[in-house]
C-alpha cells in the first residue's frame, strides 16, 4: 500500500477502540454474572431491550427523564430479584451449562415480554449529547463516543474497586469462587445472587441507553450480546479489567478489518471478524486474556 | 440416566417399530396437504437435527450453538451438487452430508483446545460465518438474487416424489435410517467414548479413551446428520429457502428441541421437535379462538417466545431429562417420580 493514510488509519483505529467500549460495557454486566453465579447469562441483551424499552416508552409518555430513570431501575432491580427466586435459586448446584440454557430460556421470555408490553417499533432516544465529530490534530473523533467511553470508565473503576476493596465485594468474589464454603461460613448468598442481579440489570440500563441512543430503541438491541460474547471470550468471562481489554482488541480490530481487509472479500467482515479473532486467541490462551484457569481433578 | 438399553429387548423395539407403522400408515388416512406441508415434513427435518445435535450435546456434552450453519450447509450443497454434477438423489444427499461433516470438524477443532462457554461461543463463529458466506457469495446460489435456492425434483430412480405426500414418505424413509444409526451408535465402543468424555473429560483421558478423535467424530457425525436434515429442510419441506432462514434463532430452535425433548436420548428429539412444530400452531388456532383474532401476529409472536422460553426453563427445573424421561416414567405413576434426579447428561 503505497497510499498509505496515517492520519486514516488513526480515524478508524479510534473509532474501533471507541466502539470497542460499547462492546465491553455490554460485556460488563455478563461479567457481574458470571464473577457472583458462574452463569454466562445470555439474557443479558434482552435486559438491555427491555430496559431501553421501557425508558423510551415513559419519556414518550410524558414522564420527566430522572424520574423514568428511576423508575426504569426499580423495575430491573425487581425483574434481577425475580430471576434470582424463580429461575436461579431451582438450578443452584446444576452443571454450568444448563444454568447457559436457562438463561437462553430467560432471554426468550424477556424478549418477548419488552415487545408485548411496548410494542415492537423502532424508537428514537436522545441523550443530550451530540454526536458531531470533533478535531483533534486533524483525527475526527465522535463526541458521543468519547461520552460513552467515559461512563464505560467510570463503571469500570467503580465495578474494581468495589470487588477488590470493599467487604460487599470480598464476599462476592467468595461466593462465586465455593458457593458450599460461602454458605457455610455464613454469607447469604441469596442476597447476594440478587444484588448481582440487580447490579447486572443497571449495567444493562446505562448500556441499554448508550447503545439505544445510537442505534435507535428496537428488537435489534438484543442482539448486541453477540457483539460482546468475543469480547468476553477475548478478556476472559470473569474478569472486568479483561472486558473492557477484550472490547478495545475486538472494536479496533473488526474496524481495521472492515477497512482494509474487507473489501477483498465483498465486505460485511465484521459480523464474524471478531469471532475469529476470539478464536485465535483462545488457542493460545483458552481462559482468555485475563480469566482464571480452571484445574480439574479427576 | 435411564437410557432406553434399561429396558427388556421386546419394549426397546416396540416403540421405534410402532412409531413408524404409525407415521407409514396413519397419515394417508387424513388426506391432507395441510397436515404435511405444515406440520409433518417440517417436524421430521427438525426432529433428525435434533437427534443429530443431541449426538453432540447429550451424548458428548459439548455445547453448540451454530446448528442451523449445518442445515444450510447440507441444502446449499445438495443444491450445488445437484446443479453442477448432477448425481442421483441418494448420492447427493449423502455427499452433501459429508461436506457439512468436513466443515463440522474444521469448527470443531477448537473444541480439542476450549471447554464449557468458550467452546458454545467459539461455534457461534460457524452460525455467522456459514450465514454470512452463503450471502456474500452468489456462487452458492448459482447467482440467484439474495441467496435464494430452488430445490430440484426429488426423484429416486426414476420414481419422483412430487406431491406432499411422496415427499413426506421419501422423508420419513432417510430421517428413520438415519434416526437408527444414531441409535446405534450410540450404544457402540464409538458411543460409550463420546459419552466418556461428556461424563469426565480428563477420567476418560486416563482410562485410555482417545479423547480427541471422539470429539472429532461427534462433530463429524452430528454435522452430517444434520446436513441432511438441512438438505431434507430445504429439499422436501420448504422447497425455496434462502441464508436467513437459517438464522441463530433456527439454531436455537434445535437447541430447545433437544433440551425439551431430553438430552442423550434419540427418540426425545421427536418429541421435542413435535412440541415446537405444535406449539405455533396452536397458540394461533387459541388465539383466533379466544381472543376472536384480537391479537396480531408481532404479539402471537412475542407470546409464543415467552412460551418457549418458559417452557425451556420449566423443563430444566423440573425435568432435565426432557420429555422423553416424562414419557417413560408416565406408565409407572407416581413411584416414578421419586427417582433420584441426577442428570449427567447435562454435565
Amino acid at each position: 500500500m503505497g497510499d498509505f493514510d496515517l492520519s486514516f488509519f488513526i480515524e478508524v483505529l479510534v473509532g474501533g477502540l471507541l466502539s470497542g467500549v460499547m462492546y465491553a460495557l455490554v460485556a460488563i454486566g455478563f461479567v457481574l454474572i458470571y464473577k457472583t453465579s458462574g452463569v454466562l447469562n445470555f439474557a443479558q441483551g434482552p435486559l438491555l431491550l427491555f430496559a431501553a424499552l421501557t425508558y423510551v416508552s415513559l419519556i414518550e409518555r410524558g414522564i420527566a427523564a430522572p424520574l423514568a430513570l428511576v423508575l426504569v431501575f426499580a423495575a430491573m432491580a425487581l425483574i434481577g430479584i425475580a430471576i434470582e427466586r424463580t429461575v436461579l435459586t431451582p438450578l443452584a448446584n446444576r452443571p454450568p451449562i444448563t444454568l447457559f440454557m436457562a438463561t437462553l430460556g430467560l432471554a426468550y421470555v424477556v424478549e418477548g415480554s419488552a415487545q408485548l408490553l411496548w410494542g415492537g417499533q423502532v424508537h428514537a432516544l436522545d441523550l443530550g449529547v451530540s454526536d458531531t465529530p470533533f478535531d483533534v490534530y486533524g483525527v475526527f473523533v465522535s463526541r458521543f463516543d468519547l461520552f460513552a467511553a467515559g461512563v464505560a470508565g467510570l463503571m469500570v473503576a467503580a465495578l474494581i474497586a468495589f470487588f477488590q476493596f470493599t467487604r460487599v465485594g470480598l464476599s462476592f468474589r467468595a461466593a462465586a469462587a465455593d458457593p458450599y464454603a460461602a454458605g457455610a461460613i455464613g454469607l447469604r448468598l441469596h442476597a447476594i445472587l440478587a444484588t448481582a442481579w440487580i447490579a447486572a440489570g443497571f449495567v444493562a440500563l446505562v448500556a441499554g441507553l448508550l447503545w439505544g441512543a445510537r442505534l435507535g430503541v428496537q428488537f435489534s438491541l438484543s442482539l448486541v450480546v453477540l457483539k460482546a460474547l468475543p469480547v468476553l471470550v477475548l478478556g476472559g468471562f470473569d474478569s472486568i479489567l479483561g472486558a473492557i481489554v477484550g472490547g478495545l482488541i475486538v472494536g479496533a480490530s473488526e474496524k481495521l478489518a472492515e477497512v482494509y481487509i474487507g473489501p477483498f472479500f465483498g465486505g460485511g467482515i465484521e459480523i464474524w471478524f471478531a469471532y475469529v479473532v476470539a478464536l485465535v486467541f483462545l488457542l493460545v490462551r483458552p481462559a482468555g486474556l485475563f480469566g482464571r484457569v480452571q484445574v480439574e481433578r479427576v | 440416566m435411564s437410557s432406553p438399553a434399561s429396558l427388556p429387548a421386546a419394549a426397546r423395539w416396540l416403540f421405534p417399530v410402532l412409531a413408524i407403522a404409525v407415521a407409514v400408515v396413519a397419515p394417508p388416512l387424513m388426506n391432507s396437504d395441510y397436515l404435511y406441508e405444515a406440520i409433518l415434513l417440517p417436524f421430521l427435518a427438525l426432529s433428525l437435527a435434533g437427534v443429530g445435535l443431541n449426538v453432540l450435546m447429550g451424548y458428548t456434552g459439548q455445547l453448540s450453538l451454530g446448528s442451523a450453519a449445518f442445515l444450510a450447509i447440507g441444502a446449499y450443497a445438495a443444491f450445488n451438487i445437484n446443479l453442477r454434477v448432477g448425481l442421483p438423489l441418494p448420492v447427493t444427499i449423502v455427499a452433501a452430508g459429508i461436506i457439512a461433516a468436513l466443515v463440522g470438524v474444521v469448527f470443531g477443532l477448537p473444541s480439542l483446545r476450549l471447554r464449557g462457554y468458550y467452546l458454545a461461543v467459539s461455534t457461534l463463529a460457524a452460525q455467522f460465518f456459514v450465514q454470512w458466506a452463503l450471502t456474500r457469495f452468489p456462487w452458492f446460489s448459482n447467482d440467484s438474487n439474495s441467496g435464494v435456492i430452488d430445490a430440484p425434483t426429488l426423484s429416486v430412480a426414476g420414481i419422483h416424489f412430487v406431491t406432499p405426500l411422496g415427499r413426506y414418505y421419501f422423508t420419513l424413509t432417510i430421517v428413520a435410517l438415519l434416526t437408527a444409526l444414531s441409535a446405534r451408535l450410540v450404544t457402540v465402543k464409538t458411543g460409550r467414548d463420546l459419552m466418556a468424555v461428556r461424563d469426565h473429560e480428563t477420567a476418560a483421558k486416563i482410562i485410555g479413551v482417545p479423547v480427541l478423535k471422539a470429539k472429532l467424530v461427534a462433530f463429524a457425525y452430528s454435522s452430517f446428520v444434520i446436513g441432511v436434515a438441512g438438505v431434507l429442510w430445504a429439499f422436501a419441506y420448504l422447497r425455496t429457502v434462502e441464508p436467513d432462514g437459517f438464522n441463530l434463532d433456527r439454531s436455537f430452535q434445535i437447541l430447545f428441541i433437544t433440551i425439551i425433548g431430553g438430552l442423550s436420548t434419540i427418540r426425545g428429539a421427536f418429541f421435542g421437535a413435535a412440541i415446537i412444530v405444535a406449539l405455533p400452531l396452536l397458540l394461533a388456532r387459541a388465539s383466533s379462538g379466544l381472543a376472536g383474532g384480537a391479537l396480531d401476529s408481532g404479539s402471537l409472536d412475542m407470546i409464543q417466545r415467552i412460551v418457549i422460553g418458559v417452557l425451556i426453563i420449566g423443563f430444566l427445573i423440573a425435568e432435565p431429562d426432557g420429555l422423553a424421561a416424562l414419557i417413560q416414567r408416565a406408565p409407572n405413576g407416581l413411584a416414578g417420580r421419586v427417582r433420584p434426579r441426577s442428570s449427567p447428561a447435562t454435565r
